[in-house]
């Protein structure tokens, strides 16, 4: 049974010092599925100036379609994140997706820097990414 | 470990103690002490922290003296003149300027190099002229010239560097010649702390008959390099990288240069007399100084310059000297760290990486711990590629920096890899 988000929630919680958070979200990334090296292109990278990000969303077929997605990035940290991301969102309905409340989530467990609108946070640009594609994936 | 701390104390130019703490108390937002957080802050080579006395000058413009410059016949108007053109007399005595009128206030160097590749450069090169930077400069002393080398035709040339991270003089006097109309150097390089044998550089430059423009960002205020002094044609610094505001600094050039220039933008303050058929312009400094100036900036940065003067130039940079040796012996024996770069003179600024640890993890780790340093590529992407790095951690030194900020980053970095292990 995978983690969902209120698992993850006390999980994070749990920790009332930032290097154990850390510690335990840099081996959430460290667990997530090998990212596919064919995506390893400049179609799935994400902009962020510091570190290399990838991503993939997948749609699997249905009524409503859900979503799945693939990530990557040579920062550990960014790497954790993501996994974060992915608990959030994969296999939910863009209409799902679109409702989640990021800021509040990552505020709550005590993550809402890296949130922050910097051209050089290649994390939030996942999160725009990921918004995006469920957008279109609505309206389509 | 005590190796090292008997070696800091018997540094004598080191600040410690008493005379650190009267430096530090002097920047309110580093004031706060140990136990309530004090931040450690290590990034004065993209902006310094400001001493209360560039606050109190900038703040006492606005309250007893803020009017428009060069205008008005009111006291008012004349008290902030006065204290403009003070301002520009204090940073002509810093950079040894032979006259007051050679003081251009701008943005910062950003914009220095603008205006002298536009107003100066531009229309003076054409295809088969060439212009020569190195491998050290900022993307500021890089793109610049670029645009004006597509504009005009001209080739941008660009000299080597050694694989300690020094200027490769072999390599530039070989690509200076007959053709290169200018050089434009960093006298420090902002992401490994190489200083440029400028008096060298000039030299050459001149022999091959070459403009020369000196990027003062990371040297103003860290040590007296005298680049007028030692010929250079213009010279530009940053006032926010020397205690200083955000959004103003200064180009100096010869007056001879200037006087031949046209004007970078047109408007209010840079003109003599203007009629419907044609304008006179103003003589420099006003010729490129159109429009409403940073008048609150320039106040703060000529009270910057008496601070540096009131903290020693020689004091000052002895100390940063001995925190830098510091840092890099520290660094060097820290299992896990590797310093990129190893020039034969460096300044105020070290870079370095962790080995199996992304660089903007570490950052974003040590951010927890209260200390500010940067990573990434400091707006220096071919440096650093040559280098073979892709983003590095940036350590820089100030004057309120100490042996205490380096105890603290290192335990911080003992922190980053215990998490990571």
């Amino acid at each position: 049974m995978p983690m969902d988000a209120t698992e993850l929630e006390s999980n994070l919680s749990l920790f009332e010092d930032w290097e154990e958070r850390y510690h335990y979200l840099i081996a959430l990334g460290a667990k997530l599925p090998p990212y596919p090296e064919e995506y390893r292109d400049d179609q799935h990278k994400v902009e962020g100036c510091i570190s290399q990000v990838w991503l993939r969303p997948v749609v699997l077929d249905g009524d409503p379609p859900r979503l799945e997605f693939l990530g990557d990035s040579d920062s550990a940290i960014v790497k954790g994140l993501f996994a974060v991301l992915r608990i959030l969102y994969s296999g939910h309905t863009p209409e799902e997706i679109l409702a989640v409340d990021l800021e509040d989530f990552f505020r709550r467990v005590g993550l809402e820097q890296h949130l922050s609108p910097n051209r050089r946070n290649g994390f939030f640009s996942m999160v725009e990414e990921i918004r995006r594609t469920a957008l279109v994936v609505q309206q389509s | 470990m005590s190796e090292v701390r008997q070696a800091r104390t018997s540094a004598p130019a080191l600040w410690t103690g008493a005379r650190l703490e009267e430096v530090r108390s002097q920047f309110p937002l580093l004031s706060a002490s140990e136990s309530d957080g004090r931040l450690v802050y290590f990034d004065s080579a993209s902006t310094s922290q400001r001493p209360r006395c560039v606050l109190d000058a900038m703040e006492d413009y606005y309250t007893r003296a803020n009017a428009n410059v060069h205008r008005g016949l009111y006291g008012l108007a004349v008290d902030a003149t006065r204290l403009y053109e003070g301002a520009r007399k204090k940073i002509a005595s810093l950079l040894r300027a032979p006259r007051v009128e050679e003081v251009v206030f701008v943005r910062g160097v950003t914009e220095a190099v603008n205006l002298v590749a536009q107003s100066y450069l531009r229309p003076r090169v054409g295809p088969g002229d060439e212009i020569l930077i190195t491998l050290l400069e900022h993307h500021s002393n890089f793109v610049p010239w670029q645009i004006v080398a597509e504009q005009t035709g001209a080739t941008l040339r660009v000299a080597a560097i050694t694989d300690q991270g020094d200027l490769d003089l072999e390599d530039f006097r070989s690509k200076l010649s007959s053709r290169t109309r200018l050089v434009s150097v960093t006298a420090t390089s902002n992401a490994i702390g190489t200083v440029v044998p400028l008096a060298e550089v000039i030299e050459d430059a001149h022999a091959a008959g070459a403009t020369v423009f000196v990027d003062g960002a990371q040297s103003a205020a860290h040590g007296d390099l005298d680049p007028v002094g030692l010929g250079a044609d213009f010279y530009a610094i940053s006032g926010h990288k020397m205690y200083g505001p955000t959004g103003i600094g200064v180009v100096w050039g010869r007056f001879d240069l200037l006087s031949e220039m046209p004007p970078y933008q047109g408007g209010g303050d840079m003109i003599r007399e203007v009629r419907l058929d044609g304008v006179d312009f103003a003589a420099p400094p006003q010729l490129f100084e159109a429009g409403t100036p940073n008048i609150a900036g320039a106040v703060g940065l000529g009270r910057a310059v008496e601070f540096l003067e009131e903290l020693g130039p020689q004091a000052l940079v002895a100390h940063e000297k001995a925190l830098l040796e510091v840092l890099v012996r520290d660094l060097e024996s820290f299992e896990g760290v590797r310093i990129v770069g190893s020039p034969t003179h460096r300044a105020s600024v070290l870079s370095f990486v962790m080995e199996g640890v992304h660089a903007q993890d570490v950052a974003t780790l040590l951010d927890h711990e209260g200390i500010c340093i940067r990573v990434g590529h400091h707006c220096a992407q071919p440096l650093l590629h040559r280098l073979g790095e892709t983003a590095t951690l940036r350590v820089s030194v100030a004057a309120f920096n100490g042996s205490d900020d380096v105890d603290r980053l290192l335990q911080g970095l003992e922190r980053v890899q215990r998490i990571f292990r």
